[in-house]
């Protein structure tokens, strides 16, 4: 039982991670299809960030406060720039995207290497974060796990309420839906591209933040993240924040447990053998979108 | 090959010079690639060319499948991994029984046990072995494949499923390390079916080995490319539910393009082991994969000598260049997928085609008006990319016309 406990709850904390990666994908991809995997880079910036941040900072648990607003600005800025710069102007052929943004992805990483060298780097965790909470019996959590939980939960509840509640989340929802009637309807759409394309961008940037908590900073960290990110995407139903929480959680947990019960290699294989699966039970995805604009 | 000029749409009225230019440009290939590089090149840079050209093979797929049948196969690396183990499994185990071992070096030293894992036995036959090369790959696709396209699942999704294929199978060789050889992947093959690889006479003939197959393959997939099959891949490429609705199975078309590219990049990677003497998990991946497909994005995927020529050159430039600026090269790289993929679709290979349009939308000639119409129309919804190939493919250029417009009425009722 502890072992099944303990088990889930680090299921819960890949897929806490992996919801802070999905988010801004969910939200980019679901807006104009397109494939960022620049996305990774996003991540890595929102890392140096906090790195940058608590050289100047000495407070550890200051200098995390502060990085998780100015890594969304700093990635969001990325992330808008892309998308000014060369996105917008593959509106017509998604895929193509992936292949562009690889190799600004690439330009990406050499920069961090050469900024801040190939090796990687660590932060310090805030002394808060470093400990356990323990339930007795053997189970803990470790602290950093469960800020990254709430960090994920709260970004989900903050993008739901814009996208519900503000004029700007109408206008996203109303691109993603249906871009031309949105467009004929008065909508900017090309403003809303990079609106979103900031947020979601922005999004990337917290989940480096996050990141910076489990594990070193170094160029290539995005690109372990990337792939397992975009299979919640599909796998959640594009567009649909809904789906995307769901999917991350199930995928760390079913991930978590069976690296337990097998091997961490094996564990990937039949993931991805249960996403094939999974696509032949419902191939657009957990939720999909209800939309007259199926093209 | 493929890029030529909007008046190949009637060949009736080709003029002979035009007639001759397919089979004379592959004439001379076939010239540079089996008389001139082996005479001109030394040892050392004809086995890199040998390398290069395992590369092209891969590229050859990926213009059938992606070029012509617009499937994003990013996970290249899988099938050409399962071909380059299956050789190297085999050659690993024709070396240790030279030596009288029963066991691959690197299992000796691992320490697993005394026995070969059941799945390595088999390997020990090299006709089996070499069927493997191309059948193990085939099968893998095959099954991906049909799962996956028989259910609909779009373009982006299968981009993904196939990468993380990719990233599954390079996790799974790492992880597997007693028998797989882990990280190292299999290294230091000695023979090659009873050739030693360190002769360099041997070296050369597997070079030759390569150069003919890859030869060989480009007049399949120029076979395929202008048969009947042809026509309809690119058909479901530009309109799936136009061809669906002519009463043929689009997942069949798609299919039979994958299983084909994931059997020459089997292929290709099994000569990959000989001409290079390694394959590891670091070769198949996903940033591997992801370079398979921009060879030929660079050169230009529609084109079959596009894609050929290009995976030569970004691999060459790679190996030159990162030697010297490894830094700069990066910046290179990046800023050569950008530009080639973003604002030249078609690739280099279509830089002359989009010169020539440039010219000619200055000074229009009388008689060809059409053609430029009819392409540039297709430019507002179709890739500027496609647009090279609408005039490259004739018949079915008018398909793309009226198909993209037609997917585009039946998207809005579905």
């Amino acid at each position: 039982m502890t072992v099944i406990l303990n088990q889930s709850f680090t299921g819960i904390s890949i897929g806490a991670v992996l919801l802070l990666i999905a988010l801004g994908l969910t939200l980019t991809f679901g807006q104009m299809g397109v494939i960022n995997m620049a996305h990774g880079e996003f991540i890595m910036a929102g890392a140096y960030t906090t790195y940058v941040l608590q050289k100047s900072i000495s407070d550890a648990g200051l200098s995390l406060l502060v990085a998780l607003p100015v890594a969304f600005v700093v990635a969001g800025t990325m992330g808008a720039l892309l998308e000014w710069l060369l996105i917008r102007r593959l509106y017509t052929r998604p895929l193509d995207t992936l292949l562009v943004t690889w190799g600004v992805s690439l330009m990406l990483q050499q920069l961090a290497r050469d900024v801040f060298g190939a090796p990687n780097v660590q932060t310090h965790a805030p002394d808060l974060l470093t400990g356990n909470i323990s339930l007795g019996g053997g189970v803990t959590f470790a602290n950093s796990r469960l800020f990254i939980l709430g960090l994920a939960l709260l970004s989900v509840l903050a993008l739901t309420l814009i996208l519900r509640l503000t004029p700007l989340g109408r206008r996203i929802r109303a691109v993603v839906q249906n871009r031309d009637l949105a467009e004929v309807s008065g909508i900017a759409t090309g403003q809303v591209d990079r609106v979103t394309f900031f947020i979601g961008s922005g999004l990337a940037g917290v989940a480096g933040v996050a990141l910076t908590l489990v594990g070193p900073i170094g160029p290539t960290m995005g690109t372990n993240y990337i792939v397992d990110a975009f299979l919640v995407v599909v796998v959640g139903g594009i567009g649909q924040l809904k789906g995307s929480v769901i999917t991350a959680f199930a995928l760390g947990v079913l991930q978590s447990v069976l690296e337990y019960s097998t091997t961490v290699s094996v564990a990937k294989v039949v993931v991805l053998v249960a996403i094939v699966a999974f696509l032949q039970w419902r191939p657009q995805g957990l939720y999909t979108l209800r939309t007259r604009s199926l093209a | 090959m493929t890029t030529t000029t909007p008046s190949a749409a009637t060949p009736a009225a080709m003029p002979l010079a035009a007639r001759l230019r397919v089979p004379g440009a592959f004439a001379l290939g076939a010239v540079l690639l089996l008389g001139v590089a082996p005479l001109a090149l030394s040892d050392f840079r004809l086995s890199l060319l040998a390398k290069y050209l395992c590369y092209a093979i891969v590229a050859v797929g990926v213009s059938l499948a992606w070029g012509r049948g617009g499937l994003m196969v990013l996970g290249q690396g899988v099938f050409f991994g399962l071909g380059g183990y299956a050789m190297a499994m085999h050659l690993k185990l024709a070396d240790a029984a030279a030596t009288g071992e029963t066991l691959p070096d690197f299992m000796q030293l691992y320490g697993t046990g005394d026995a070969l894992p059941w799945w390595w036995r088999p390997f020990a036959n090299p006709a089996f072995a070499l069927l493997m090369t191309v059948l193990l790959p085939m099968a893998v696709a095959a099954l991906l494949g049909f799962f996956v396209f028989q259910r609909r699942v779009k373009g982006a999704y299968f981009a993904i499923l196939s990468q993380a294929l990719a990233a599954a199978l390079s996790i799974w060789l790492v992880g597997q390390q007693a028998t797989t050889g882990g990280t190292n992947g299999l290294t230091d093959i000695q023979g090659f079916f009873g050739y030693s690889l360190d002769d360099p006479v041997n070296q050369r003939l597997v070079y030759l080995v390569i150069a003919v197959v890859l030869l060989l393959l480009m007049i399949a997939a120029r076979q395929l490319f202008v048969s009947r099959y042809g026509e309809l891949l690119v058909a479901v490429r530009d309109s799936e539910e136009r061809v669906r609705f002519l009463g043929y199975n689009p997942a069949t078309v798609k299919l039979v393009a994958y299983v084909v590219a994931a059997g020459m990049a089997g292929l290709a990677g099994a000569l990959f082991v000989p001409a290079v003497g390694i394959i590891s998990p670091a070769l198949i991946g996903i940033v591997p994969s992801i370079g398979f497909v921009i060879g030929a994005a660079v050169g230009g995927r529609a084109s079959l000598v596009g894609a050929v020529l290009g995976a030569i050159a970004v691999a060459w430039a790679q190996s030159t260049l990162s030697d010297a600026f490894p830094a700069a090269w990066t910046y290179l790289q990046g800023l050569l997928f950008v530009l080639a993929v973003g604002f030249l679709p078609g690739g280099l290979a279509s830089l002359l085609t989009v010169v020539r349009r440039r010219r000619r939308t200055t000074t229009p000639t009388p008689g060809e008006t059409g053609i430029r119409t009819k392409s540039g129309g297709t430019g507002i919804r179709t890739t500027a990319g496609d647009t090279g190939t609408v005039a490259a493919i004739g018949e079915a250029g008018t398909l793309t016309t009226t198909g993209e417009t037609g997917s585009r009425t039946t998207g809005g009722t579905t």
